[in-house]
């Protein structure tokens, strides 16, 4: 019993301070978000438990309009598969590494957001920190900074007369960190390239709101094509 | 929209959210071996992914009206440049951020 509480805590210490950019991020998101909700007219109850059991940034922005549109689930169900789309790469690219985490396993999946993907996947796991507990902080502690970040903004929104205008810009920031901190790594950048040359073709060609479903299928494609000899590179 | 209404709107936003983050593990379970391709693209696939998700960002900004994105190309060149120079997350986040306010709210 012991053992296994030493192995949770190193586990947490180790995990910690690879979420302090995403504490930071979420709290200003997720006040961003719940202060968007009240100026809405919405009860701080919305953002705290849809930030609680949607746990996607964007597609809980945009289930505002949903819930002050018309009526439409169906619509409601397709959007969110669209924007959500990107999240059935992050599975494929998670399949091993969740492998063999026991019960954490379902809930790994079901906080996989763009954040806790991007932190698994490129961390550094010391052999001697427990993968699964590891994971699983990472995972809640994201869970729990939007959480509170959501519901903050819901409940003291209205007191806060900041100018908040381009606050949202720090998920662009987190993104291009995370972009670079993969290409520093990388040893070659073909996938990269083909990322951004793919998705900005089709950010021109299908217009901002459709082009990540075409964006997916053209890098689905184009990495198909040229498995062979990315093949090689990816097993060195 | 009625309070039922909103709720069967949050659970199809959560069932759709959902789906999308078991479907993979659903197809490719733990027990069996994983097709050799569905590897190969779990390697491969990060590296654009994190491409297409700083265009998904950048999605809105115009480059022909407004402020042309003048705001977004100058302060991702601040993030690039702080991250390139000290590589702490946190400081680039930071300081990319607090330039984009500045320039948005008393420049451009």
């Amino acid at each position: 019993m012991n053992s296994n509480v030493s192995v949770i805590r190193k586990s947490f210490r180790c995990a910690f301070p690879h979420t302090i950019p995403i504490f930071a991020g979420f709290l200003f998101l997720g006040m961003t978000y719940g202060i968007y909700m009240q100026v809405s007219g919405f009860s701080f109850w919305y953002p705290c438990l849809m930030s609680l059991t949607i746990f996607a940034g964007s597609v809980e922005f945009i289930t505002v309009n949903l819930l002050l549109g018309a009526f439409n689930p169906l619509q409601a169900l397709a959007l969110t598969l669209m924007i959500n789309a990107r999240h059935l790469f992050y599975g494929i690219s998670m399949l091993d590494r969740y492998k063999g985490t026991g019960w954490k396993k379902p809930y790994l999946i079901f906080g996989m957001c763009d954040e806790s993907f991007s932190i698994n996947y490129t961390a550094d796991i010391p052999a001697d920190v427990d993968r699964g507990w590891f994971m699983f902080f990472v995972t809640f502690l994201n869970h729990l900074y939007w959480f509170s970040g959501a519901t903050l903004g819901g409940i003291f929104g209205s007191l806060i007369h900041l100018n908040m205008e381009g606050l949202d810009f720090v998920m662009t920031a987190m993104f291009v960190v995370i972009f670079l901190e993969q290409w520093l790594k990388e040893k070659r950048h073909e996938s990269s390239l083909i990322g951004l040359g793919v998705s900005l073709t089709c950010l021109i060609l299908f217009g901002a709101d459709n082009f990540i479903i075409p964006s997916m299928i053209a890098v689905l494609a184009v990495l198909t094509l040229l498995r062979k000899p990315l093949e090689k590179d990816v097993k060195a | 929209m009625t309070f039922s209404q909103q709720l069967v709107t949050i659970g199809m936003v959560i069932l759709g959210t959902v789906l999308t983050r078991f479907l993979p593990f659903l197809f490719f379970p733990a027990g069996k071996p994983t097709p050799k391709y569905i590897q190969y693209l779990g390697k491969i696939l990060p590296s654009a992914v994190f491409s297409l998700l700083v265009v998904y960002c950048l999605k809105n900004v115009s480059i022909f009206t407004g402020s042309r994105g003048i705001p977004e190309f100058l302060s991702i060149a601040v993030v690039i440049v702080l991250h390139m120079w000290k590589r702490q997350m946190l400081l680039s986040i930071a300081g990319g951020t607090l330039c984009y306010m500045w320039l948005v709210q008393y420049i451009l």
